[in-house]
């Protein structure tokens, strides 16, 4: 039996050593976004890095693997996302960094209509190994226009793959299988766990896309809950313990492709499921699930689906309204005696 | 730059194939033979074929909505080009593309694009490609002067100057976005003068004189491919049909029309051959007569493909896809 040799690192750190590793290991892999490397063109700041990203998640690239291939770019989505687009099809492998998803309105048609559809409207002739790197979700005060969780609407798009880890390990080996993907992958980073910290595995840390994972093992109903929402989900788990249900939480980690296997599985052991997630309800990802289950999983079914989401609003900014908008550990736990009452 | 008799009767055959190909489409649309929208490049052949002259495999081009022209400058072979507009498996995209989406990623064509605007930002990237990589090649960015007015075209110019990439961007200028003409919807009387805006180098050429297209586009690609960054070229021309297959072209006098065919590119280039020499008539109909045999052999082979089989609906979505 081989031993991994893991180490605790943040969030933030383990999606760097994935770049690194990949960086490493392909020479046609580069990053292009604003700020990833910083100071580009400012004499004292050639060969370092001023920044590493606007939160520092690049950090120290720059200095390893130099300016072409750590590109600064103008605050121009639509003409760098379409440029990594252009250079996936073209013998690249990039990784473009979308600062905050909500930026999308500005560049989506380079990634749906061009990245998205270029396979298939050529009858595979084409690939399109890209990689858009962003930041997800609130809790950060930053406001309707940062803090938004819109990865539903890629999920939409067919041609698009569409990844949200919760963990250290996870994001490392999620986002080496992404860069490695010969598709499209839009790899979503809430910047609230980017400070949190878990086991990574040292070496090489590879992931299958497409694979859920079982974060917690239980008896009575299933909670799929996506990226931050996992943890949330596991603190609601913790009290609901105490009241004597035995909750399963259900990680998808990658949007599309779904592991819709998994979830009806889970949800033929407990027969209850509960869906918990932070973008938008309407047309969402958590519409989508619960659809999975009326659909395919009907018969399973002991009690009514819950979704426990923010609400059909932008993010607000009030730290008091905000804390509203985000679902709670307390949501989530009312949610689970719903489906069971 | 010297024009070598080789390059001339090559640029003559393309321009005229081009022509050729349209001129068939147009009738097999009318005729009901074609699906779905069609956008014609009759007229504008010089522009294509004058820049892809300097151009081969190696190279990337993007396109436009009206992109068949610049498939057949490229290379593409004829045949998989009238089979993609039949709709047929055999087809350049096995059917799944059509007019708007025909592509030939082996010979550097990346693709006709359905969104005015959608091409820059890969000419970039794929500029961006082959300088990282350092293949060498360069990346040919053709938009209309509707695609001008993008934000997308703009960013993408930005994106190759400072960044000194290989790429050319020609604007082909046949004074219509759709059916709105330049004096209205542009800021400027000439597109080329925007090149000052990014630091590259701007030049208007006649779109109708394949020879002045060629020397213009030499030039241009020659700074790419020594690493000089990019520049522009804008070349005024005229379509002859429509925006698309249908268009009644009511925003246009029949005068101003029959001005610009009096200046017909393949007419003017076939006097020019024959004046200095470089042909005589006779070649010249041979030529055209190939042309004309080779748009009758591609109908055929696409009446005789089959279509896609059903299944076929739901293949290359992705390379890999897993659950």
């Amino acid at each position: 039996m081989s031993t991994v040799t893991t180490r605790t690192l943040t969030f933030r750190e383990a999606i760097n050593e994935a770049l690194v590793q990949e960086m490493e290991r392909d020479e046609t892999v580069i990053l292009l976004g604003e700020d990833v490397a910083g100071g580009a063109g400012v004499e004292e700041f050639e060969q370092a890095g001023a920044w590493g990203g606007v939160l520092g998640v690049t950090k120290g690239l720059v200095e390893q693997f130099g300016r072409d291939r750590v590109l600064d770019t103008p605050i121009s989505e639509s003409g760098f996302v379409g440029a990594a687009v252009g250079a996936a099809a073209t013998g690249l492998r990039p990784v473009a960094e979308l600062m905050f998803i909500d930026f999308f309105g500005v560049c989506f048609d380079q990634i749906f209509n061009q990245g998205g559809k270029l396979r298939y409207m050529f009858g595979g002739r084409a690939k399109v190994p890209v990689v858009v790197r962003s930041m997800v979700g609130a809790g950060f005060r930053a406001a309707a226009q940062h803090s938004g969780s819109h990865y539903s609407v890629f999920v939409h798009f067919p041609g698009l793959k569409v990844v949200v880890p919760s963990t250290p390990a996870d994001a490392k080996g999620l986002l080496a299988a992404a860069i490695r993907d010969d598709d499209p992958v839009l790899f979503c980073e809430h910047k609230m766990l980017y400070d949190t910290s878990g086991e990574v595995p040292a070496g090489e840390h590879v992931l299958a896309l497409g694979q859920a994972d079982l974060k917690r093992e239980g008896a009575d109903v299933t909670v799929v809950a996506i990226g931050r929402m996992v943890h949330l989900a596991l603190q609601a788990a913790e009290t609901l313990a105490g009241e004597g249900v035995d909750v399963e939480v259900l990680d998808p980690r990658s949007l599309s492709p779904l592991d819709t296997d998994a979830i009806l599985r889970s949800l033929g052991k407990t027969g209850r499921i509960v869906v918990v997630d932070e973008d938008n309800p309407r047309c969402s990802m958590a519409t989508d699930l619960l659809a999975l289950a009326a659909s395919e999983g009907f018969d399973d079914l002991d009690g009514p689906p819950q979704m426990v989401t923010a609400p059909h609003t932008p993010v607000p900014f009030s730290p008091a309204l905000e804390d509203v908008y985000l679902p709670s550990p307390e949501r989530i736990a009312e949610a689970v005696r719903r489906t069971l009452a | 730059m010297e024009l070598t008799n080789a390059t001339a009767l090559w640029m003559y055959e393309s321009t005229v194939l081009i022509r050729t190909f349209e001129d068939r489409a147009a009738k097999l649309f009318a005729d009901g033979e074609l699906p779905g929208f069609v956008h014609l490049y009759a007229g504008e052949e010089a522009v294509a074929v004058g820049v892809c002259a300097h151009l081969d495999d190696g190279d990337a081009i993007t396109s436009t909505h009206r992109g068949h022209g610049h498939c057949i400058a490229k290379g593409v072979d004829v045949k998989s080009m009238m089979a993609e507009l039949y709709g047929r498996a055999t087809g350049a995209c096995r059917g799944k593309g059509g007019s708007m989406h025909i592509a030939d990623v082996d010979k550097g064509m990346l693709g006709a694009n359905g969104i005015v605007g959608g091409g820059p930002p890969l000419a970039a990237g794929a500029g961006l490609a082959a300088k990282l990589l350092g293949t060498g090649a360069v990346a040919v960015c053709f938009f209309g002067d509707g695609a001008a007015e993008q934000g997308t075209t703009h960013e993408a110019m930005n994106l190759a100057a400072i960044w000194d990439l290989p790429v050319v961007f020609v604007c082909e200028n046949n004074g219509f976005a759709e059916s709105t003409p330049i004096e209205y919807h542009a800021s400027v009387t000439d597109i080329a003068e925007r090149a000052n805006a990014y630091g590259m180098p701007g030049v208007t050429v006649d779109g109708l004189d394949v020879v002045a297209v060629y020397e213009a586009a030499g030039e241009a690609v020659r700074r790419a491919r020594e690493g000089q960054g990019p520049s522009l070229v804008e070349a005024r021309t005229w379509r002859y049909y429509g925006h698309f297959e249908g268009d009644p072209l009511t925003y246009r006098t029949k005068e101003q029309d029959a001005e610009m065919r009096e200046r017909d590119a393949i007419a003017q280039f076939a006097e020019k051959l024959e004046a200095t020499g470089m042909a005589d008539g006779a070649e010249l109909r041979t030529i055209d007569a190939r042309c004309e045999a080779a748009v009758d052999e591609a109908v055929a082979f696409a009446k005789d493909s089959p279509y896609p089989e059903p299944a076929e609906l739901m293949d290359d979505v992705y390379v890999s896809y897993e659950a």
